[in-house]
């Protein structure tokens, strides 16, 4: 087996599953659409709570990538392409963008110029929340991130037929400024998409929290997959349980980022205990939403950090995929209380678009991704840590890619 | 067997590390348990070549973390609300999420000494003399060379026959170590 070709190629079943994804994700959006319908506002509130967390999973795929360009280490060279492949989904999440901005005048109350005359707080943020300007940052948000994942995909595709390390260096110099890049965006863009649901509300910490959470959901899914991928050839005897152990532990330092970030922002605000702070608090912890809260601490950080301390359980693919799983669902809990609580003030409130949304975006978002997976070789045979990451499996596996060189 | 209580194990010496592990990996599968190997740097398939089993040292470490974290918890708890119980901000006197960053920050520092220390315990250091060290090329243990020793202790052990096994291992030099 050539390590060279196309994952099509090499996983030929990959064509069906991507049909099939696609398929049940553009019949689940179908079905949603009674939803639009029916209840308008609750659609956009779950559509917004959905696209979050798949967008969070393909910028949070960018970031981990640009991350490992800077640091290097055999945890990424594995993940390299499935990362790549992630990133590619964002002109197609670009797209899923426009029903927020068509929906905007729902969900956000900041763009009811007749509140705004009545509240004098709101008319000193009119400078900043105010229609056009938030399309006008949007736009610049999905270039940035366009661009970076335009380039880095490009000269990493180059670098699979020419081993010159000239692309390397160029793709590490445009992750250093990247990142820098991303860390603005994100935090702008979560105030903008997620915080401004509540405008008078407000936290320093939310865009890091954001930050943390798509690291978190892609590390996730890129367990999940790489599970998937090591359960057949060719990569079958060439992931291994350190693989898996390093992606455990990445994942158990973001878990803890997690916890520290969201506490952080209670304790800060617990101890201000300030009117204008204290509301988005009140209305989550005096009301049913509390159980919501207290399931997040469970099981978005209790349960997965203690099992993630465990040695065996990050090695096993077969635990290690389940605590993975587990936490996305944790991921779109997480959403779920920010977002909901704000339509549904007085306690919880789930809608069937809750579950079908989520659901159905996935399934495409997983398409397009295996979509995008097939086209390249599946592992990054010139990156400069290939041999020090892997150069000892293959030889072990008797499968040096030798076609390559 | 007819050991003589005067020797401490067989010492096997290797050229590279890659005889070392296949050695180590040999010994094992012949049945040796009590044996050590010495290396001037980490190798990691080593650790299980010699059938190393899991350490105590992560459940000391978790008792030590979680000492640190009930610790903090508790000087934080009966400082503010039994020794000096001061109303502040009006809060209540348990006001739990001001003692969450000590807490934790206890929880690293005693699991992190827990650490350390079980480690060095768990070795048996310090250890200013050791058996080995009565075969004079065993300094090069530091530098280039690679060894394994095969210890007295093995219920597997006779002078005779082990040191035998060891010449079959392709070493460079196998020397019997004195207690």
């Amino acid at each position: 087996m050539v390590l060279t070709n196309t994952a099509d190629v090499a996983i030929p079943e990959l064509a069906g599953y991507q049909r099939r994804l696609l398929i049940a994700g553009a019949a689940g959006m179908i079905v949603s659409l009674a939803g639009l319908f029916m209840e308008p506002t609750q659609f956009l509130q779950s559509y917004l709570m959905a696209y979050m967390l798949w967008l969070g999973v393909t910028l949070g795929c960018l970031a981990l990538g640009m991350v490992h360009q800077l640091s290097g280490g055999g945890w990424g060279v594995v993940i390299r392409r499935p990362i790549g492949a992630a990133t590619r989904v964002l002109p197609v999440m670009t797209m899923l963008f426009l029903p927020i901005a068509f929906g905007m005048f729902r969900l956000y109350s900041w763009t009811n110029l007749d509140l705004v005359a009545h509240d004098e707080a709101l008319q000193h943020k009119h400078l900043y929340l105010n229609t056009p300007f938030f399309l006008v940052r949007a736009a610049i948000y999905f270039l940035v991130w366009n661009t970076l994942t335009y380039f880095l995909n490009a000269w990493s595709l180059e670098q699979d037929t020419n081993p010159d390390p000239q692309f390397a260096r160029r793709m590490q110099k445009l992750s250093a400024v990247g990142l820098l890049g991303y860390g603005l965006t994100i935090t702008f863009a979560s105030f903008d998409w997620l915080m401004s649901l509540e405008p008078h509300w407000f936290s320093t910490i939310y865009g890091v929290l954001i930050m943390g959470g798509q690291g978190l959901s892609a590390l996730a899914v890129l367990i999940v997959v790489l599970v998937w991928l090591s359960r057949r050839p060719p990569l079958d005897r060439i992931i291994v349980a350190a693989h898996f152990h390093d992606l455990g532990n990445l994942m158990l330092a973001f878990i803890m980022l997690w916890a520290y970030f969201s506490f952080s922002q209670y304790l800060i605000i617990w101890s201000g205990n300030l009117p204008a702070e204290i509301a988005w608090y009140l209305h989550r912890l005096q009301t049913g939403w509390r159980a919501v809260g207290i399931t997040l601490i469970l099981f978005h950080f209790v349960v997965p950090f203690l099992l993630l301390l465990s040695r065996t359980m990050k090695r096993e693919a077969r635990t290690i995929v389940i605590v993975a799983g587990g936490i996305l669902v944790a991921r779109l809990v997480d959403l779920f209380w920010l977002i909901a609580p704000e339509f549904h003030q007085t306690g919880v409130s789930v809608s069937w678009l809750d579950v079908v949304l989520p659901v159905s975006l996935g399934a495409i978002w997983l398409g397009c991704f295996i979509w995008q997976l097939r086209g390249r070789a599946i592992l990054p045979v010139h990156d400069p840590g290939f041999d020090e990451a892997l150069g000892r499996i293959i030889e072990k596996a008797k499968e040096r890619p030798a076609a390559a060189h | 067997m007819a050991t003589s209580p005067a020797v401490y194990g067989v010492l096997a010496e290797f050229e590279d590390p890659t005889s070392l592990v296949s050695a180590a990996h040999q010994a094992h599968e012949a049945g040796y348990r009590r044996m050590d190997a010495y290396s001037p740097f980490p190798i990691e398939e080593l650790h299980e070549a010699i059938g190393a089993h899991h350490t105590r040292l992560p459940l000391i470490v978790l008792i030590g973390g979680l000492c640190g974290c009930i610790g903090g918890f508790a000087l934080q708890y009966w400082a503010s609300t039994i020794a000096y119980p001061i109303n502040v901000a009006g809060k209540p006197l348990n006001s739990w999420p001001a003692f969450i960053p000590v807490t934790f920050e206890c929880t690293i520092l005693v699991a992190a000494l827990s650490a350390v220390l079980g480690m060095l315990a768990l070795n048996g250091l310090p250890m200013p003399y050791h058996p080995v060290f009565n075969v004079p090329r065993f300094a090069l243990a530091s530098r280039n060379r690679f060894f394994l020793c095969i210890e007295a202790k093995d219920p597997q052990f006779d002078l005779e026959s082990t040191r035998r096994f060891l010449e079959t291992l392709n070493p460079r030099e196998v020397t019997t170590v004195a207690d």
